[in-house]
């Protein structure tokens, strides 16, 4: 790390992180450079200074081979401004124009600068993240503008999708432009779930903060309460018990076996194979009933604290927990042998939603989709930090980037959860759950990267005075996957889109904060 | 005087019918169920639904012409009328002779120009894309279903339903190619026309890929009922014209009262049977690429015609 930015300062903690000060204007060249390292954009945001007598912050946090680098370039007060890099990352053209919609400040030379996470809720030229806007002010809804780009010609026309949906899903708008059942164009309009999370952050004292990042995404709850740990327990100079840690892998582990289980279920019932959709979902459904009894929660909300983790799990509730582990693994076994062998299901997850290994290297796809298409990157591999470190995680992966892929992915992973769980519940250390977590100082930064079930989850974190929160930036794996699944259903038919989309299941609720 | 039996007759089987449909639906959606390993509704579920919907209020968009409110009647009428056409219960049936197989896939292809044209009434995308695809289907199903007929009509001289029944269910048993090529083609056509899974998936909630419920979105109340129990008549209808031309056994014959109770009991072990049989073969398959549907069709049309020429080879 030192050899790319000599004045990186190593971040706290067990995670390889890194930290440096740029000037605004060398920005572009650290980021060409990072592009030249086959560095990843995980995360770009900003923040308000003006408290500590600056002006404004845009920050970076770039995946190096060595660890994370987070960037931070201070912007003047009056026309915050700094160069865009979206030419370079293109996943980092929507995060731009968030950081324009949150704080105010402009990313020179975007190719979009239309507005992005920001509707109705509150009017242009005001910003929510800046220190002065008083979080409890309801501005009148005004008129919501937004336009879509068009697509003209003979038989082209649009189908708008969305926001309100005729099943049980997050929102979103998706505008098709078709021409007969081929899809042109495809282009997303999010923001409808923006709580305003980042801004509730600064209101709360660091261990409050934990819950709060515990409901980011609620599919993903153990991850960002892992996320918002690491980053709290590096910033607080606390290192956790081991019995603790091993513990958080096997609640990471159900997360994502949860998740996997639900989605495989899913996949199924959107070729309407609903045979294995109540299967999956079956098995899905015993094993939350399962979380509920042994660990206190269906989605293992607030396991994860800060300093450790909330409850015990005992040797008998340890037995059952790897005796249910060993049915499911017998039970997906046999459906992945049905699956793998329906010529019905086959045909309709084969070259659907293609995501090529160009198209996902240049746009840094990481996690579950990532490795559908040729990115081998896991943080548990890659960089593991307790309990993984032993653990020799092997990283599934396929080269197709088609729907089938990210299925065949994820039945790779399951089968590697089980074994991981196992691994953990044979050797799991004795000692105590939680240490007391001292509020970190003022400005003392930490970050939290962990490799939730959809990807990456990274939690940045600025302490304030007095165990407050200055900024806290919970970045979603889907900020990487959103715009490459414009990307996939071009050429696709109408019909294919719930399946690609569904293959993706990204999260809306992560990604609009 | 003697017609007075026949016309009883026929109001039994029309009423008979439109009340058994939604119990067939019921009973398709438990094997649907057993087969998945759920708990299964109850049977009289498609009931209630059409209780409850009858007792809401219909929400109709601004943009809504009358025809948009006349289709669910007209759909409602044209499947009464097909079923009212098919022998199901007797070969005697009155309002039989008004109409042969052309005229009754006529009446289908009536109620699928209006259900059509009410989906893109009122302007929404979702309308346009299903009676887009609906169309599509259609045309591709029609000549399929023609060609079945045909084959039957072949055997049995004549292209009225009554005499066809007549002619097939009082043969000697022998089993016939043609007809066994007719039955597959038959059953392609089916699943098309009724959008069961291959071709469309009844319990989606996914708006791009449906293909009826895409053009149905907008109904609600007793709009939405009338369109539902038409469904469900429908597919009796179409199981009717199936066991009329390839299980016709256990028909009442013209003018016998007493053969009725087990032409009855007939009946209700076919639909039970054919109902179990379409929820395996929904189990079992998943839906395919809407494009593919083409080459579905195609083969049941080739199936049909196949069926037809071997008639005239094995003579």
């Amino acid at each position: 790390m030192k050899d790319f930015l000599p004045d990186a300062e190593r971040l706290p903690g067990a995670l390889p992180a890194w930290h440096a000060s740029i000037q605004a204007e060398s920005l572009r060249a650290v980021a060409q450079k990072a592009r030249e390292g086959k560095a990843r954009l995980v995360a770009l945001w900003a923040s308000d200074e003006t408290t500590r007598g600056a002006g404004y912050a845009v920050h970076l946090a770039l995946a190096l081979p060595a660890g994370l680098l987070w960037l931070s370039a201070p912007l003047e007060r009056e026309h915050p401004r700094y160069p865009g890099i979206a030419d370079l990352f293109p996943c980092a053209a929507r995060m731009q124009r968030a950081a324009y919609d949150l704080v105010g400040v402009h990313a020179q030379d975007n190719p979009d600068h239309r507005k992005w996470l920001r509707h109705a809720a509150w009017p242009g030229g005001q910003f929510p993240l800046r220190k002065d806007f008083d979080a409890d002010a309801r501005p009148e809804p005004g008129e919501d503008h937004y336009p879509f780009v068009r697509v003209e010609g003979e038989g082209v026309h649009e189908i708008a999708v969305g926001p309100v949906h005729a099943g049980t899903i997050e929102p979103g708008h998706f505008r098709f432009s078709i021409v007969g059942e081929k899809v042109l164009r495809l282009e997303e309009r999010l923001g409808y779930k923006h709580k305003g999370i980042e801004k509730r952050f600064e209101a709360l004292s660091a261990d409050e903060g934990a819950r709060l990042a515990g409901r980011v995404s609620g599919d993903s709850t153990v991850a960002y309460a892992w996320a918002y740990a690491m980053a709290l327990e590096a910033a607080s100079g606390v290192q956790p018990p081991a019995r603790a840690l091993s513990l958080r892998g096997i609640a990471l582990e159900l997360e994502r076996l949860a998740n996997h289980l639900g989605d495989l279920g899913y996949l199924g019932n959107d070729v309407a194979l609903s045979f294995g959709f109540f299967q999956f979902w079956r098995l899905k459904e015993d094993l939350l009933r399962l979380n509920h009894e042994l660990l206190g929660h269906r989605y293992l909300m607030d396991f994860v604290v800060p300093g450790g983790v909330a409850r015990n799990l005992e040797p008998s509730a340890l037995a059952r927990l790897l005796d249910a582990l060993g049915s499911i693994e017998r039970e997906v076994a046999t459906l992945r042998t049905i699956y793998d062998e329906h010529a019905g299901a086959q045909d309709r997850f084969i070259m659907t939603g293609q995501v090529t290994l160009e198209l996902a290297a240049q746009f840094g796809l990481a996690g579950l989709a990532g490795r559908a298409s040729g990115q081998a990157y896991d943080l548990r591999a890659d960089h593991p930090v307790p309990p993984y470190a032993e653990l020799e995680v092997r990283v599934a992966g396929h080269i197709r980037g088609d729907v089938a892929a990210r299925v065949s992915v994820r039945f790779e992973e399951i089968t590697e959860s089980l074994r991981l769980m196992r691994a953990l519940g044979a050797a799991l250390p004795g000692g105590e759950l939680r240490v007391a977590v001292a509020a970190p100082r003022a400005g003392q930064l930490g970050c939290g990267w962990v490799e939730g079930w959809r990807g990456e989850v990274f939690v940045a974190l600025d302490a304030a005075q007095g165990g407050r929160l200055h900024r806290v930036h919970p970045h979603d794996p889907s900020w990487q996957s959103w715009p490459l699944l414009e990307r996939a259903v071009l050429g696709n038919i109408v019909p294919d889109f719930p399946l690609v989309n569904k293959s993706f299941n990204l999260s809306y609720s992560g990604h609009d904060l | 005087m003697n017609q007075l039996p026949g016309i009883a007759l026929q109001v039994l089987q029309s009423v008979l019918v439109v009340l058994v449909a939604p119990l067939v639906m019921g009973w398709v959606n438990i094997c649907r169920a057993w087969l998945q390993n759920r708990s299964a509704p109850s049977i009289w579920l498609p009931y209630y639904t059409l209780a409850k919907l009858f007792h809401k209020d219909a929400v109709i968009a601004n943009t809504a012409s009358p025809l948009f409110r006349l289709t669910p009647y007209i759909l409602f009428g044209c499947m009464w009328l097909a079923a009212g056409i098919v022998p199901v219960l007797a070969t005697d049936v009155p309002f039989a002779p008004a109409a042969d197989i052309i005229a009754l896939v006529g009446v289908f292809a009536v109620a699928r120009v209006f259900s059509a044209l009410a989906a893109m009434d009122t302007g929404t995308s979702f309308g346009g894309l299903g009676a887009r695809r609906e169309m599509m289907i259609g045309f591709l199903a029609e000549p399929a279903m023609l060609m079945t007929l045909f084959t039957a009509a072949f055997i049995s001289g004549s292209t009225q339903l009554p005499t066809i029944v007549e002619t097939l269910a009082h043969r000697e048993f022998a089993i016939y190619p043609s007809l066994a090529f007719a039955a597959v083609a038959f059953l392609m056509v089916l699943l098309a026309e009724n959008a069961r899974i291959p071709v469309d998936n009844p319990a989606t909630h996914l708006e791009l890929t449906m293909i009826h419920e895409a053009m149905i979105l907008e109904y609600s109340a007793r709009h939405l009922a009338l369109i539902e129990w038409a469904v469900a008549i429908k597919l009796v209808a179409y199981m009717a014209i199936g066991f009329a031309l390839f299980l016709p056994w256990g028909i009442a014959p013209a003018g016998d009262w007493s053969a009725l109770p087990l032409a009855l009991a007939a009946l209700g072990a076919k639909l039970a049977l054919a109902g179990t049989g379409l929820a395996l073969l929904e189990t079992l398959l998943a839906k395919m690429r809407i494009f593919l549907v083409a080459e579905f069709l195609s083969t049941a049309f080739l199936l049909g015609v196949l069926g037809m020429l071997i008639h005239f080879l094995v003579r």
